[in-house]
């Protein structure tokens, strides 16, 4: 029990990041995201407002709103300490790394794997919810935040735009 | 009826009963004992029923109502012998009674025969079952999705309108809008026997009467119903009714479509193919008659088999007992409405209702509450159970609910509200 319900996962249900929805601001390119897990009938609004343009291109503000378990509202909290101030790039990265982690039935990234401990660091906080990976009803609980912000991502073309720029480059 | 209490379980039947479940005797979460409060979405299975299944595979396996053979023959009468024992079990007639895939598929075969008969297929026979816009469906605030969406796409196909009783606070049906709500221009009155989140039992007598007085039809959801008090269909006067093997100790995947016998000859049908027709041209089709017009394709012959042995165990042990004993756990139940932080949705009073108890917990999120008792071995469902008209009527999005069987004891429900006490310990709301 403690395993799903660790310390950081409950002080981040009590006191969560982001939780309000603030106004985009209609000069730059901003957008929102309705996500609802049918299951349990949880949901989240979340606004998510962009500066700069193609790989500059950066999340400036993450707000939200929703009612949901510890472990949703948790993780949506995490995704905004994670995700603010970051580029699209970098922010589209974690979320790939979070996804994965998901995957790995409560054991976490492997120890032998010399792509670990850079994985680990970029998750931060998000590694509390290693032990959530184990519970496959859960899963979507940690997942719904991050279905919230690839929707926006994809939505305003924000993702779009960083791996056309990203083509030009290569 | 003689006017003793009604005989409950002994200490010692009910031992009897969980040494036939060998599911109840295993342990989960490193070690502890199952106590399994989530019947109300699917029940265990006793070695009868185990047993029954497991014998047609092993020594009567064969296609029914087909070929000549001795195992056909031998495989026709264990089908149609449970029809018998599931008729009987409900008090109807067996040729009343129709295979489905369970009580979803029957109330789909239902709505969408109505929507053929619209559509003028089945002859003037079948023209009590059409709908126009101006004519109306009604069902009611509480039922499952089961019982509500068939019903509402209905209305959007035929130009109907839906209307519903509503529920009051303490989670029963307002039986006093059924003069309103039901009128002249209802055709069809669909609704739940029992809640499947309340509990509530529903006064089928009134709903039935006010139907005949306007001469629209009733469809009986008896999902939560038959596998937990005496219930004859018969006497109920219901139009149509529907129930789930697996939630009365039978196997998944078969259920019950019961119609009144001249209403089933009148249905149009809905799944068409083998083993439904009689003369069949490159352009036309006469159809067996039901229940086999209903029963389109292979059926679940083994299933239907177990479910019938599981209407034989339930028969046997006597729908009053259970239903007496499962009236004692729902009072041990309703206790947790004392706790501080613990809301109740559905009465509260053992009175009519099932040992079906869901609740909300200050403070904690229903997901939350159902992963710490998880943790403690009780397994509870927790979300919206499929009703989510229901919980939006009560402004929640999800409730935990608890939910008995006849195999379920006293210190299950001990042990669940001494878990849920440590729910609100380990989140800190008490
Ligand atoms: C009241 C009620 N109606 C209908 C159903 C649907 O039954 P099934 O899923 O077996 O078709 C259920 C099962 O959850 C139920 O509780």
């Amino acid at each position: 029990m403690e395993q799903l319900y660790q310390q950081v996962i409950l002080d981040h249900y009590k006191n969560p990041h982001g939780k309000g929805l603030a106004e985009l601001d209609a000069n730059q390119l901003g957008g929102e995201s309705h996500q609802v897990n049918p299951t349990c009938g949880d949901e989240v609004t979340m606004r998510v407002q962009f500066t700069g343009d193609g790989t500059q291109r950066t999340i400036s503000s993450v707000t939200w709103d929703g009612q949901g378990c510890s472990i949703s509202q948790a993780s949506i909290s995490v995704l905004v300490q994670l995700v603010e101030g970051q580029s699209v790039g970098d922010v589209e990265h974690v979320a790939d790394v979070f996804r994965q982690l998901m995957d790995t039935r409560g054991k976490g990234f492997p120890a032998d794997d010399e792509a670990t401990e850079s994985k680990e660091d970029l998750l931060d906080d998000a590694n509390a919810f290693t032990g959530v990976s184990k519970f496959p009803a859960r899963i979507k609980c940690a997942l719904l935040g991050w279905s919230a912000l690839r929707d926006t991502l994809a939505s305003t073309g924000a993702s779009a735009d960083a791996h056309a720029q990203g083509i030009k480059h290569c | 009826m003689n006017s003793t209490a009604p005989h409950t379980l002994s200490a010692n039947e009910l031992a009897a009963i969980r040494a036939d479940f060998p599911i109840l005797s295993r342990t989960v979460r490193d070690g502890k004992p199952l106590v399994y409060l989530d019947s109300g979405a699917t029940s265990q299975k006793p070695d009868p029923v185990l047993d029954a299944e497991q014998d047609f595979y092993l020594q009567r396996n064969a296609a029914v109502h087909r070929g000549a053979h001795h195992l056909a023959e031998e495989a026709t009468d264990a089908f149609e012998e449970a029809r018998h024992h599931v008729a009987r079990f409900v008090g109807a007639q067996p040729h009343d009674i129709v295979w489905t895939s369970g009580a979803t598929t029957a109330l789909n075969i239902i709505a969408y025969g109505m929507q053929n008969a619209t559509l003028g297929r089945g002859g003037d026979a079948a023209k009590r079952f059409a709908l126009a816009p101006g004519d109306e469906i009604v069902v009611t605030e509480m039922e499952h999705h089961a019982n509500l969406v068939p019903w509402q796409e209905l209305a959007h196909r035929t130009g109907a309108t839906l209307r519903w009783i509503s529920v009051d606070d303490s989670g029963r049906l307002r039986t006093e809008e059924l003069d309103t709500v039901v009128t002249q221009r209802t055709k069809v009155l669909a609704f739940t026997h029992a809640s499947n989140v309340t509990g509530a039992i529903t006064d089928v007598a009134a709903f039935v009467r006010r139907a005949k007085e306007v001469g629209a039809l009733t469809v009986l959801d008896a999902c939560q119903s038959v596998p937990h008090l005496p219930v004859n269909l018969t006497e109920l006067g219901v139009d149509f009714a529907v129930f789930s093997g697996h939630k009365m100790l039978g196997p998944t995947g078969v259920g019950v479509l019961y119609g009144r016998t001249e209403l089933l000859e009148a249905l149009p049908p809905v799944l068409l193919g083998g083993s439904m027709v009689e003369v069949v041209t490159m352009t036309d089709t006469t159809f067996m008659s039901p229940p086999q017009r209903f029963e389109a394709g292979t059926q679940p012959v083994a299933q239907a088999v177990a479910f019938g042995a599981a209407a034989q165990y339930l028969g046997e042990i006597g729908m009053d007992a259970v239903f007496a004993h499962e009236r004692d756990l729902t009072e041990r139940l309703l206790r947790i409405a004392d706790l501080p932080g613990i809301n109740v949705i559905g009465p509260l009073d053992a009175v009519d209702r099932l040992a079906v108890v869901s609740f909300t917990v200050d403070g904690v999120h229903a997901h939350d509450v159902g992963q710490v008792l998880d943790d403690y071995g009780v397994a509870v469902r927790v979300g919206h159970h499929c009703a989510q008209p229901l919980h939006r009527r009560f402004g929640i999005a999800s409730t935990t609910r608890a939910s008995a069987s006849v195999y379920t004891t006293e210190q299950d429900i001990d042990t669940f509200v001494e878990s849920l006490q440590q729910v609100q310990t380990f989140f800190q709301v008490n």
